[in-house]
């Protein structure tokens, strides 16, 4: 059942879009039409002159052989970040939902992470793992493990997905906690009567009835390790060691800020823009399928 | 995307502290905080009180490259400070910007300040002059790397503090008697780039890229892939593996580690005397950076490493008075004495050393002109000038990422270099490209 609101004229309805498509102009399609532009040439860090390059810098980029292991790059931490502050805040917020007494609390403890900047986090997480003075290196150093995330890759990887997860959990917490509060009790009790236990209510019940926000979770949470993360990258491992934690839009912010390359970091704004768009359209083609409103 | 973020910079410039109109007013964006931003401070209040028509503007803008960046964005927004501190690695992109900066030898010539470009110390002025002999920037602060040397780590493990390690293969022999004399961290490093292959080519005269280290042009190449460089990180290689190098990241991270006494020898810069001095438990030394003995024409003399100040275009031309002024009360030998008293940096005059020298603060104070010998000892070649690369911060960090393939035991000496040399001759094209 749809519902349809017709307006008379087209001055109210052009009126009422307009903030948004302001919006949008000014923060969106202006820069995104300047990165296009820019992506074009390599000007020198001040301004000052620039060269045509055409599709140069495209091509500079799709023969760096960093620059494709930066996809991969992406892909494993965007998978590893969306699934570690996804699931571990679907768990917290079941059993948060299960409380009678005290979830109140629970609840504002679960979601303090949240307000702990991204790069604050980072400096937290990179002082307990530090390798010399690190909290958590040192114990497990106690027990016969050798923490080195500045020469490991696969440890500096897992450094930043779970620094970068950890705040992520409160704010998925807090959806997820909010949609079981709207899961129906009168179902739940319904398949309690016929026998269903904990699990299997969760399973064939709740988790179904979760799927639209589970689904605008999954969106939120891929664009939020894509372009959200570099703050942490850039505190813990600065990318290294040798580019194992370079994701694509930590490499446009080295590039274009620490580089002064402002051509490379526009060509690799805009194959962003585009893998994200592609990205976003096979969500919402392939995914929301499954999704039952 | 990044049109914003420069907008969102000029608006925070435009509110930058502005100071009585009355007099002319020059800007100045540093990149120190804490003990270095109070003595900046102090020296531009100084200056202010020594006369009446101008009044210096100070503005902490973050670190190194962010100062850079927003001075970089400044000038695109049309609201760039008089005077930049930029970094030696960013000193060829503020050479190639021939419109943005106005060089310091026509600042000087035409505000009818003092100046005499033979009382700067060959070596740091040789980094920021141009290959006619003209001083595009003026040099600030600059420091060069020595050997730091926990004495009591030393004596605890068994090992003479008072052995000869002047020389490669005699720390190598050091650093065998200190894992066997159960030292856990013989050997760490800070900033392992500028002092392990930047340095280290310059000390053996090697070069470390074409075109004399690239001051001879923009077509040049990198040659960090030579002998003595493999050579070398070879050996650190070997050390790390048998745990007598221990890696602790691309800054100065290892500092931490040596000023708690867990590590018994430190490669860091001189500047880093301020924080060991007041942090160290435990008798220390400053011995001059090592060489290795029969490579190359060692020991030549160690490069510079801190910061120079750019005068940028698009001002009036009363504020370059101003700007003359200032520079030249900073280089007299007075403010440059104190300067490097306070905090280790080199003095850049002869006559600041000298003057350094006759208060007997060398004597007081043991070590601290180990770093002004191993510059002045030797006339630079063209080798040991210093370094003028595009990019170069970005190449810094290529080779950053090469190195830990070394220390990690992933790449031999020769395929990380090999591999950096590709990859920085890459960016250097189109650094090239970028300024043709």
């Amino acid at each position: 059942m749809e519902k349809r609101v017709t307006f008379r004229g087209w001055l109210l309805p052009m009126l009422l879009i307009a903030p948004q498509v302001v919006i949008s102009a000014v923060f969106f399609f202006y820069p995104a039409g300047q990165a296009i532009w820019q992506s074009l040439f390599i000007p020198d860090p001040f301004g000052l002159s620039s060269q045509y390059v055409g599709l140069g810098n495209f091509e500079y980029l799709l023969g760096d052989r960093f620059y494709r292991a930066s996809f991969v790059t992406t892909a494993v931490f965007s998978i590893l970040v969306t699934l570690c502050s996804m699931i571990p805040a679907l768990f917290l917020a079941v059993m948060a939902d299960r409380l009678i007494k005290g979830s109140g609390v629970y609840r504002t403890m679960l979601i303090w992470p949240y307000a702990v900047a991204p790069a604050i986090a980072g400096v937290l997480w990179l002082f307990m793992f530090n390798t010399r003075v690190g909290v958590v290196s040192w114990y497990l150093g106690t027990l016969g493990y050798d923490w080195n995330h500045v020469l490991n890759g696969g440890e500096a990887m897992g450094l930043v997905v779970v620094a970068s997860s950890w705040g992520r959990i409160s704010y998925n917490f807090l959806f997820f906690f909010a949609a079981l509060q709207a899961v129906p009790r009168s179902v739940i009790e319904a398949a309690a009567i016929d026998g269903a236990r904990f699990w299997r209510r969760f399973w064939t019940i709740v988790l179904p009835l979760l799927s639209p926000t589970t689904f605008f979770l999954l969106v939120v949470n891929v664009v939020y390790a894509f372009f959200e993360t570099f703050g942490v990258i850039h505190t813990i491992t600065s990318g290294g060691p040798q580019q194992s934690t370079t994701i694509l839009v930590y490499k446009v912010f080295s590039d274009g800020f620490v580089g002064q390359d402002l051509g490379s970091s526009s060509a690799q704004s805009v194959i962003l823009l585009f893998v994200v768009g592609v990205l976003t359209i096979v969500q919402f083609k392939f995914v929301e399928k499954r999704v039952h409103y | 995307m990044k049109k914003s973020i420069f907008g969102a910079l000029a608006v925070s410039t435009m509110l930058s502290p502005v100071a009585a109109m009355a007099e002319t007013e020059v800007q100045f964006w540093h990149a120190f905080t804490g003990r270095l931003g109070e003595l900046v401070k102090a020296q531009v209040e100084d200056f202010n009180a020594s006369q009446s028509e101008y009044t210096v503007v100070e503005s902490h803008k973050g670190n190194y490259s962010e100062t850079l960046n927003a001075g970089i964005a400044a000038f695109r927004a049309g609201e760039q400070p008089h005077i930049l501190m930029v970094f030696e690695v960013g000193t060829a992109t503020m050479m190639a910007a021939a419109g943005a900066v106005r060089p310091v030898f026509e600042v000087m010539a035409q505000s009818g300040a003092t100046f005499d470009p033979d009382a700067y110390i060959g070596s740091v002025k040789g980094y920021y002059t141009s290959t006619n002999g003209d001083m595009l920037s003026l040099p600030f602060n600059s420091s060069t790397p020595v050997l730091w040397v926990n004495r009591d780590a030393m004596a605890a493990a068994g090992v003479d503090p008072d052995t000869d390690l002047s020389t490669w293969q005699n720390v190598g022999a050091a650093l065998d008697a200190l894992k066997a004399g159960g030292e856990e961290c013989p050997l760490v490093t800070a900033w392992q780039s500028w002092i392990h292959l930047e340095n280290l080519s310059a000390y053996h005269d090697v070069p470390f890229a074409s075109k004399d280290n690239g001051f001879a042009g923009l077509d040049t190449e990198m040659m960090l892939n030579g002998e003595a460089q493999v050579a070398h990180l070879a050996a650190m290689g070997q050390w790390a593996k048998d745990g007598k190098f221990i890696y602790t990241g691309r800054r100065n991270e290892g500092g931490a580690n040596f000023r708690a006494g867990d590590c018994a020898l430190f490669t860091e810069s001189s500047a880093g005397y301020a924080g060991i001095k007041s942090e160290a438990k435990f008798d220390f030394d400053v011995r001059p950076l090592p060489y290795w003995e029969g490579v190359g024409n060692s020991p030549q003399n160690t490069i510079i490493g801190g910061a120079s100040l750019w005068v940028m275009e698009g001002h009036e031309e009363a504020e370059y008075k101003g700007v003359g002024e200032f520079l030249s009360f900073l280089s007299s030998s007075d403010v440059q004495a104190q300067w490097h008293q306070d905090t280790g940096y080199l003095p850049i005059t002869t006559a600041a050393g000298e003057a350094t020298r006759a208060s007997g603060f060398y004597d007081a104070n043991p070590g601290t002109d180990v770093a002004v010998i191993q510059m002045t000892t030797n006339e630079p070649t063209a080798n040991s000038k210093g370094l003028r690369l595009g990019s170069f911060d970005q190449i810094r960090g290529i080779i950053d990422e090469e190195l830990e393939g070394i220390w990690s035991g992933d790449k031999t000496a020769q395929e990380a270099m090999d591999s950096a040399k590709e990859r920085g001759d890459a960016l250097l094209r189109r650094f090239e490209a970028a300024n043709r």
